[in-house]
């Protein structure tokens, strides 16, 4: 802990969170703005039509949202072990290929609906089983912990990967902080749940049936193995919205969707807790979710992905699945007691 | 309204134009480098949708004729059929060159493995009959077996939307909704289905 507290700065200085005084939408014509929207009888027309639609309409006029989300430069460290191995995934394509069905289920949706998402005050409360529960507001995301960059390759369980430089503070070293107790068995995750924000937790047809708040878990040993990563940026600037801004979880050796987004919440519990995908269909989605070529989704394979890297459509290349994708040195021993076919 | 020879020529022409414009489109899309982070998956999903609603089009022409008295709407039928085949060889083409890269031993494990793409193998192969016959001579010399041939069509309004059901990770609505309306399509036909399954 004492490491972490040469960190913490004597003076407070501007967050790297916080907008100049001069950018800031004032506080009337913010809370108005969707009064002013339905004023013009667009309120309810807009509401029933999905955000794919709704892009489809607005494509003709120019595709891109009109004010990008804002991201802030990082300072971190650059450790080693933790350097780019192999070609990194375009910034562009990181950023614009997302799973985030809280702002819609097609690849392109999270970057274009949620460039307004605000992560301005945020609270990131971590409570249960712990000696001294804490809340982590935006500020100290980026402040309380010696911040890294860390590149990791992204395994989705739909068979493709990105290699990506994620910049972000251990999770042990948060749980350590907050001091687990001894009967904690597992950790909880949740995120936002703001259907205002959020237009797939407000319309099923955009949300991809799943039932929300999105919620994920590890054990407490994965959660304490150093790879476990509460990523806070990525290409060294704060996270943008759609990659789960302003904190996400990102765990490696597990099949994308457990590396849960935009977290405001983390419980150390003495049980199991549930998990999103696997509450959706849990013959096809478990509560480990290694990555593991060895074991096909019952609807496709998992011995390969499309690896999203440079260039556009004739550059796709494939490449075989490792097991727990490649980080089985420093994972594996978490499962050597584990049935990896039964416990997928 | 009248279906006049000349007023056919414009409508075919437009159909011509609404099936083909997204393929410029996803040209377009394509060599501006603009299909999104993973163009591949894009593409495999532009020409499997493309596929679906051109078949769509395709079961709407007869029972359309019908209700308009309109006998002559069925010379489009062909037209957009070829649309569906074509979209069709465009998404198998994208998904075994550009995804799994020409990797045949994959591709036969795939199939072999996946019921979904066993869906879709089977529905390209009854496509692939459809878009053979189609031309004038074959259906001549064909006679009566050509269009029981052609009925085969049903069964491929019930493999496609299965085959986009089953593809999917959670996302079931739109593809709820394609089954539902071919569901329609081939409640419409009711008559012709029951001949078939009682002929045989």
């Amino acid at each position: 802990m004492a490491n972490n507290k040469a960190f913490t700065r004597g003076i407070r200085q501007q967050s790297q969170w916080q907008l100049p005084d001069n950018q800031v939408t004032p506080e009337a014509v913010f809370k108005d703005r969707r009064n002013i929207i339905k004023t013009l009888g667009l309120g309810a027309l807009g509401a029933s039509i999905p955000g794919q639609v709704q892009a489809g309409i607005f494509d003709l006029f120019g595709d891109k949202p009109a004010t990008p989300f804002l991201t802030h430069p990082l300072k971190f460290a650059k450790p080693e072990q933790y350097q780019p191995t192999q070609a990194l995934t375009p910034e562009s394509k990181v950023t614009r290929h997302n799973n985030f069905y809280e702002f819609g289920t097609s690849k392109s949706d999270p970057f274009e609906n949620a460039q307004d998402f605000s992560v301005n005050p945020w609270a990131l409360r971590i409570e249960g089983l712990v000696d001294n529960p804490l809340t982590l507001d935006a500020d100290d995301l980026a402040n309380m912990f010696a911040l890294e960059e860390r590149t990791y390759r992204l395994r989705c369980v739909e068979a493709w990967s990105m290699v990506v430089p994620w910049v972000g503070f251990s999770l042990a070293s948060l749980l350590k902080k907050v001091g687990v107790k001894s009967q904690a068995t597992h950790v909880a995750f949740e995120t936002l749940f703001d259907p205002e924000q959020m237009p797939g937790q407000r319309n099923r047809l955009m949300g991809g049936g799943i039932h929300y708040p999105y919620v994920e878990g590890l054990t407490i040993a994965e959660a304490m193995n150093e790879l476990s990563l509460m990523a806070v940026g990525l290409y060294g600037k704060t996270l943008p919205p759609q990659n789960g801004a302003p904190v996400r979880l990102v765990v490696p050796w597990k099949y994308g969707f457990k590396s849960i987004k935009s977290v405001v919440r983390i419980r150390v519990m003495d049980k199991q807790p549930p998990t999103s995908w696997n509450q959706l269909a849990p013959h096809e989605y478990g509560f480990y979710a290694n990555v593991n070529p060895g074991v096909d989704h019952p609807r496709w394979s998992q011995a390969t992905e499309r690896s999203i890297g440079e260039g556009g459509l004739f550059s796709a290349k494939r490449i075989k699945t490792l097991p727990f994708n490649g980080y089985g040195e420093q994972v594996a021993d978490l499962y050597a007691s584990l049935d990896l076919r039964r416990f997928y | 309204m009248k279906l006049t020879p000349k007023r056919l020529g414009w409508l075919k022409f437009t159909l011509h134009v609404l099936c083909f414009s997204p393929i410029a489109y996803l040209v377009y899309l394509v060599l501006t480098d603009s299909a999104g982070g993973d163009p591949v998956q894009y593409l495999i999903h532009f020409t499997g949708m493309g596929g679906l609603n051109t078949l769509v089009a395709t079961l709407l022409v007869s029972p359309l004729a019908k209700w308009l008295k309109m006998g002559a709407l069925l010379q489009t039928r062909r037209l957009l059929g070829l649309y569906v085949f074509a979209y069709a060889c465009l998404h198998i083409g994208a998904f075994i060159s550009l995804d799994l890269l020409f990797e045949w031993t994959l591709l036969f494990e795939e199939v072999i493995k996946r019921p979904y793409i066993l869906l879709g193998a089977s529905g390209f192969i009854i496509l692939c009959l459809l878009a053979v016959t189609s031309f004038k001579q074959v259906k001549t010399a064909m006679g009566k077996r050509w269009l029981s041939l052609h009925r085969s069509i049903y069964l491929l309004a019930l493999l496609v939307p299965i085959h986009f059901y089953w593809s999917v990770k959670s996302e079931i609505i739109e593809p709820s909704i394609y089954v539902a309306i071919f569901a329609g399509l081939l409640w419409l036909r009711k008559k012709q289905i029951k001949q078939i399954l009682l002929r045989r």
